[in-house]
């Protein structure tokens, strides 16, 4: 588990939870756990964000989608991308994982649920369709880095998981 | 430590990846299977990104006004200092994955050994790089395992892929002089050290697979020093064409 403060300032937190991860709309970046810290200082919304992967190529356009929403709120912005401490799918807050089921991505599990499901020793990844434990995985690389492709046994039908990244 | 030595010693780590993701992003559409494909274009998408970081830091570092497009695409190709067996050609589906296999768990135990560098942003990138590489390794190994113990014929080429790519192993530990430079200081890492541990690993996952561990006494070397073999500069006219024919351009 990594623990990481994060100090996001009140005026803008509600701001930064309507800017998306363009690649998976229902998560507001505040609860994918990107934006590490934002501040106004000097009358400028400083905000920092980490990437999940390396290559992840969302981050060019969150920055840019921060400067936006910010912009439209009265606020200057100056966007960094920071990399250490590195991103762990432990930030990705409940509400996040909630909302990535609805969509259609199992959450992630815990690290040593994970190898084993990625190694396909257990089934232990939920169908995001109908709830059931009988799946495989299909890929260890899904559609975004930041996926694995999974297929439930039971209704056929296919589904991302979010993998574990501690 | 002096600037430019230690940029040398930044490129020579981040070159390695960056030439490899180009060869793997060869395969965006060729993959052999759509879930190889993807994974095949997934690792080379990591590995630029840590390119990114990498290069991102030496044009920081770099007294001139360069930018991280500069280090990636406008070097001539004796300016290139990554390993000979990165840039090997994918021929078929063993040697890509032999060429990955060979590397990654390279790559892991040197990255697992830069979280110690004094220098802090190279600790940073090594700590997010890690996660990924640990993904690239597990999936290069899987499949050697499955190729090994696959098919006569799958297990026929993939033995001649490990056979062939052996001889640019050895390169991989060489020390230029910047790497030694970088070791003096406390940044760089001794890979004298990780050596025992990666044949350790490797032939563990060989023996898994049914292979056999090639015995060699003859090793080729020669990319770290900027000299290449034949297929580096159709890798760099790819990759380099759109700067080359429209200088400067940008998204």
């Amino acid at each position: 588990m990594v623990e990481e403060k994060v100090h996001i300032s009140e005026k803008l937190a509600p701001i930064l939870k309507q800017v998306s991860d363009p690649e998976i709309p229902v998560l507001s970046i505040i609860d994918l756990g990107v934006v590490r810290s934002a501040e106004i200082k000097n009358g400028v919304a400083e905000v920092k964000i980490t990437p999940t992967y390396s290559g992840c190529p969302a981050m060019d356009v969150i920055g840019d989608d921060i400067k936006t929403a910010l912009l439209e709120a009265g606020y200057q912005a100056k966007v960094d991308l920071i990399l250490a401490p590195a991103w762990s799918t432990d930030w990705i807050t409940e509400e996040g994982k909630i909302a990535l089921e609805k969509y259609g991505i199992a959450a992630p599990l815990e690290a040593s649920a994970d190898k084993k499901a990625l190694l396909g020793e257990t089934n232990v990844v939920k169908c995001t369709n109908c709830q059931s434990k009988n799946t495989q995985m299909v890929s260890q690389f899904g559609s975004t880095a930041c996926k694995a492709l999974f297929k439930c046994n039971d209704c056929q039908e296919p589904f991302d998981y979010f993998k574990c990244l501690i | 430590m002096q600037k430019d030595i230690l940029i040398k010693y930044i490129l020579g780590i981040a070159d390695n990846s960056l030439i490899l993701g180009q060869r793997l992003g060869e395969l965006t559409g060729h993959g052999p299977t759509l879930e190889v494909d993807i994974a095949m274009t997934n690792i080379s998408l990591d590995l630029f990104g840590q390119v990114r970081s990498y290069f991102q830091y030496t044009a920081q570092l770099s007294e001139e006004d360069k930018t991280e497009d500069d280090f990636a695409f406008l070097r001539k190709e004796r300016e290139y200092i990554n390993v000979l067996l990165v840039e090997q050609p994918n021929r078929d589906f063993g040697y890509t994955i032999a060429r990955q296999f060979l590397f990654d768990h390279f790559h892991f135990l040197f990255l697992n050994e830069l979280q110690n560098s004094k220098d802090k942003t190279l600790v940073a990138i090594a700590k997010k790089s890690l996660k990924e590489v640990s993904y690239h390794r597990r999936f290069s190994s899987d499949w050697i395992k499955r190729l090994g113990d696959g098919t006569e014929e799958s297990k026929r080429k993939i033995q001649i892929a490990i056979n062939d790519l052996w001889r640019f192993t050895e390169e991989l530990f060489h020390q230029t002089n910047a790497d030694v430079e970088a070791i003096k200081e406390g940044i760089g890492i001794d890979t004298d050290k990780i050596k025992a541990k990666y044949l350790e690993n490797v032939s563990e996952v060989l023996a898994e697979a049914m292979l056999e561990k090639p015995d060699l006494k003859f090793f080729q070397e020669g990319g770290k020093k900027g000299i290449h073999s034949e297929h580096m500069g159709y890798l760099l006219n790819d990759m380099q064409y759109m700067q080359r024919t429209y200088p400067g351009m940008k998204w």
